[in-house]
């Protein structure tokens, strides 16, 4: 299982082009606030990341994601329960 | 004020906006007066109604109108309660056993709409430990009965049953309590799930399928049956949701399905328990136009034969639609939000009424025209529809390139 600062460094270039400005990512940056996403967005994004991880995040735990970390925390979660 | 409508403040703030540049505003249609099944005055104009989804044109035929008048006098207007705790009418059942026949299912449930059917089956269908996999384009009414049970759920890529079945892959012992869900025909863009790809992934993996045939009752099928008829699958889809608002021009819902054991949700779904019977008069309707669907193929040729016309000239002015013919044709825009409202205006003002449809209503967050034909529209119709198009066809055809 990757280690979450592996995690981090994938999403943070598979967040990037969904940016509308460029800003430098964290772990902490909100994908609302700070990336600027729409619930359309979101879910859009959320595809290419389970492509990327090969991994599928139900809509459910979504509703706890406000972060980049919080992303990260859940992929964590998901690819353990594989 | 009270606090709590703040937050819809920069809602109406943009509908201002855009109505300011649009000059036309199509988020207050107000039909003042309908005409008939394909025309109505609105904003004083007599206009071609082109995005009702009144696939059969049956909302004046006048043994269903003489039916609901003369249901409204028998049982009166409402039935002022849920059917669990009032009961059933007559008609309720009848209705029901009419579906289940035409269907050849051995059971139907009838809810007051569409949305609520999906409701009630997606939210109590699946419970805790049972996963939903659903097309990521599924209508509002299927996202939302997802979110008000306790299933896990899953989308997966529009129409793609490659990726499908590599979610129910990851799913392993799970796969079997999963539910996968798609439509006959998607709303926005009137394309078709790849149905058979669909059933035999989902056989492989033991999952259970439902179809929402909303746009595909009364279209698709030789007896109109849907998607899962015309492609020869209805024995291999587990359950059908749908409504009585597109082609049977009335208002309701109803699934079906190829297990008896469905009958047994009444009991516990909360949609269909704590919500008001469908009244007399739309039950009675409902049953008639039924009937006339299951009746023959006029109607379902005439609509086939407008989709056909409509979208061979759209195509042929260079428009971009959707990816197949179908009595739903949506003209992607290559405009912003902010001009969308002006374009569909202009329409209005010929006298041709369609939806506008804006994103994040739209599959890939562009605008959309987005028509919808009826058995009932005249070729004269089609053509006047085509000629209010062309003229304003150099604001909405894609560049072309090189």
């Amino acid at each position: 299982m990757p280690e979450k600062a592996q995690i981090l460094d994938q999403l943070y270039e598979l967040i990037q082009p969904f940016a509308k400005e460029p800003i430098e990512f964290g772990e902490q940056t909100d994908l609302i606030d700070e990336v600027g996403l729409d619930s359309m967005k979101i879910m859009d994004m959320v595809m290419q990341i389970e492509d990327h991880f090969d991994v599928s995040i139900p809509l459910n735990v979504l509703t706890d994601v406000r972060t980049i970390g919080d992303m990260a925390g859940q992929l964590q979660g998901l690819m353990k329960d594989d | 004020m009270s606090e709590l409508l703040n937050k819809f403040l920069p809602l109406e703030a943009k509908r201002s906006e855009l109505v300011a540049i649009g000059g036309a505003d199509p988020f207050h249609v107000v039909v003042e007066r309908v005409v008939s099944a394909t025309e109505a005055i609105v904003n004083g104009q007599q206009v071609i109604m082109a995005g009702t989804n009144n696939y059969l044109g049956l909302t004046f035929d006048p043994e269903s109108v003489e039916a609901s008048c003369a249901a409204v006098r028998d049982e009166g207007t409402g039935t002022t309660g849920s059917r669990m705790a009032n009961g059933s009418y007559g008609a309720h059942l009848a209705l029901e056993r009419a579906l289940a026949d035409f269907y050849a299912c051995p059971a139907a449930i009838v809810f007051s709409t569409g949305y609520i059917a999906n409701l009630g089956i997606l939210s109590t269908l699946t419970g805790s430990g049972d996963v939903i996999l659903m097309d990521a384009d599924c209508h509002a009414s299927i996202y939302d009965g997802t979110r008000l049970g306790a299933a896990q759920v899953v989308r997966f890529r529009h129409n793609d049953a490659a990726n499908l079945e590599r979610r129910l892959q990851r799913l392993e012992d799970k796969a079997k309590r999963t539910l996968v869900v798609v439509e006959g025909i998607y709303s926005m863009l009137g394309d078709r799930a790849p149905l058979q790809e669909i059933v035999e992934v989902k056989n492989r993996y033991g999952a259970s399928l439902l179809i929402d045939e909303a746009h595909s009752l009364g279209v698709l099928g030789d007896h109109g049956r849907g998607l899962a008829e015309e492609l020869g699958v209805e024995d291999q889809v587990d359950f059908i949701t749908g409504t009585f608002s597109k082609s049977l021009g009335s208002i309701g819902g109803y699934c079906v399905s190829r297990w008896a054991e469905l009958e047994f949700m009444r009991y516990a779904m909360r949609p269909y328990i704590f919500t008001a019977s469908s009244s007399p008069s739309l039950i009675a309707s409902t049953r008639i136009a039924l009937k006339k669907l299951n009746s023959g193929t006029v109607l379902r040729k005439q609509l086939w034969a407008n989709a056909h016309q409509l979208y061979q000239g759209l195509a042929e002015m260079g428009l971009e639609l959707g990816p197949q013919v179908s009595p739903v044709i949506a003209i992607r825009l290559p405009v912003s939000m902010e001009e969308a409202p002006g374009v569909w205006g202009e329409l209005l003002s010929k006298g041709i009424y369609v939806n506008l449809v804006l994103p994040p209503a739209t599959p890939d967050g562009g605008c959309l025209l987005r028509c919808s034909l009826s058995a009932a529209h005249s070729p004269e119709q089609i053509d006047r529809i085509l000629a209010a198009f062309s003229d304003i066809k150099e604001k909405i055809a894609p560049e072309k390139s090189g």
